[in-house]
């Protein structure tokens, strides 16, 4: 059992915070000696590759790999340790796309979005646009952590933010291994203070969504029953209420790669992935309706191409460059992790796809 | 020459039982399949109910896939655990209730 790390790759120097590193094992093993097939060769044989978008929907905006927890399984390799945030500059030239876009969902994402010194002048901008749904991804102790975030449900409530939340248990013990001693109990006083506020509560226009990632190396369940046992338990036991739970594989890169190779999970997980694949998760996969915007305005198919550095295949690579139709006229970049978001019911920031 | 009886990579051949016996191997899966399904019981329930009987019938097989099968459902160790002690308690209360035979016997052999 890996123990909880306190640094992210990039500060432990690690051979993983090399995103070539993580390509090369992802490429190499099992993959390497035909044991299992490449994601490529899996979606060639229902005809699904080249992998290309359908319309976008969504656009994703990394604020920073700025955390205040670092969790076991972030993808991000988040932490109190980075300091890559994006800069008004950067946030300036997303506001102009967003006027723009023809997607309907702006999500914010980091790290902790709301540790950019920006955030709060960005969200004002933002929620101008009009945009339908408009996400913060809010880790919910980063409102219990200091002082100046503690008016944050007020903020987010003022701009109608549409909020979604890690929770990846509704008991202490499975959630401090995940995220850090004390995170359980931080997350059920700001999920009670959004309560207070209206969000997610029944009938209330205030969304609050619950994200529920497996806290170790195995899949996760049935996201209506998990959403079910959810909302029982944390309505018994902190009269808490939520709207949607969202159930997300951990995909292999990063903290949870370095984890799966360290407890010696890596194999049988890859192979857990393999024969859960499901092809008809591949045509509603996020990378077909999202396009993932990084801290300093690179763009991507997905938050975790991102975080392996892989640009989209296109002319148009960066923010200040944007230009929708163009960038839609692309093939998705594809690596043996993308198995995680075709596993079984499939995997999306937005939960199920299939 | 294989050194133990059991080998954790035939769990993935499980399926293959139906190579030698099509029909009634189709039957048994779709049989099993049937039964783990939303019933009267959640899915959860009979989920550990199958790992104390994994247990109890001592099959390394399916305490590994139950175990799994538990976590990805999110039921907790403490839930587990006490799970295997139900089933614990029937093994040895089985055993023990036998001691009423045994009893009974030397009741009716000794003076």
């Amino acid at each position: 059992m890996a123990k909880t790390k306190t640094q992210s790759l990039h500060k432990r120097e690690s051979d993983l915070a090399n995103s070539n590193r993580q390509l090369e094992i992802l490429s190499n093993g099992i993959f390497g000696n035909g044991e299992l097939p490449t994601f490529k060769d899996k979606i060639a044989e229902t005809n699904q590759f080249p992998l290309i978008p359908n319309k976008l929907e969504i656009l994703q905006i990394n604020l920073g790999y700025m955390c205040n927890q670092v969790c076991e399984h972030c993808h991000v390799d988040a932490g109190p340790d980075r300091k890559e945030i994006m800069t008004r500059e950067t946030m300036s030239q997303c506001l102009e796309v967003i006027k723009k876009t023809g997607a309907h969902t702006l999500d914010l994402t980091g790290g902790a979005p709301e540790m950019n010194p920006e955030f709060r002048w960005f969200v004002e901008e933002a929620s101008k646009a009009g945009i339908k749904d408009f996400i913060v991804r809010s880790n919910l102790t980063i409102i219990r952590a200091n002082k100046k975030y503690y008016d944050l449900p007020d903020f987010f409530k003022k701009h109608n933010v549409h909020i979604v939340s890690s929770m990846p248990h509704w008991t202490r013990g499975k959630t401090d291994k995940q995220r850090g001693d004390g995170v359980f109990d931080k997350s059920i006083k700001a999920l009670q203070e959004l309560n207070e506020r209206g969000y997610g509560m029944p009938e209330s226009d205030l969304r609050l969504d619950l994200v529920y990632n497996p806290s170790g190396a195995f899949l996760p369940g049935d996201q209506m029953s998990m959403e079910k046992d959810f909302k029982k338990a944390l309505k018994e036991d902190f009269d808490i209420e939520f709207h949607n739970l969202f159930a997300i594989t951990n995909l292999p890169i990063a903290r949870f790669l370095d984890y799966l190779i360290a407890s010696e999970n890596y194999e049988d997980y890859m192979y857990a992935l393999v024969e859960a694949f499901n092809p008809a998760a591949v045509k509603n996969v996020m990378c077909t309706n999202t396009i993932s915007i990084s801290w300093d305005g690179w763009l991507y198919d997905c938050d975790f191409n991102q975080m392996l550095d892989l640009k989209v295949a296109s002319k148009v690579k960066h923010i200040s460059e944007y230009n929708e139709s163009l960038l839609q006229d692309r093939k998705i970049i594809i690596s043996q992790h993308c198995y995680g978001c075709t596993a079984g019911a499939g995997s999306s920031c937005q939960g199920v796809v299939a | 020459m294989q050194k133990t009886y059991y080998d954790p990579a035939d769990l993935k051949k499980f399926g293959k039982i139906s190579d030698w016996n099509q029909e009634l191997g189709d039957k048994f899966f779709e049989y099993y399949g049937k039964v783990f399904e939303e019933g009267a019981l959640s899915a959860r329930e009979k989920s550990l109910i199958a790992l104390a009987v994994s247990h109890t019938e001592q099959c390394p097989y399916c305490i590994d896939a139950y175990t799994k099968d538990g976590l990805q459902r999110g039921i907790t160790k403490e839930e587990m655990m006490e799970a295997l002690h139900v089933g614990a308690a029937i093994k040895s209360g089985a055993t023990l209730v036998h001691g009423v035979q045994m009893m009974n016997k030397v009741n009716k052999l000794e003076m």
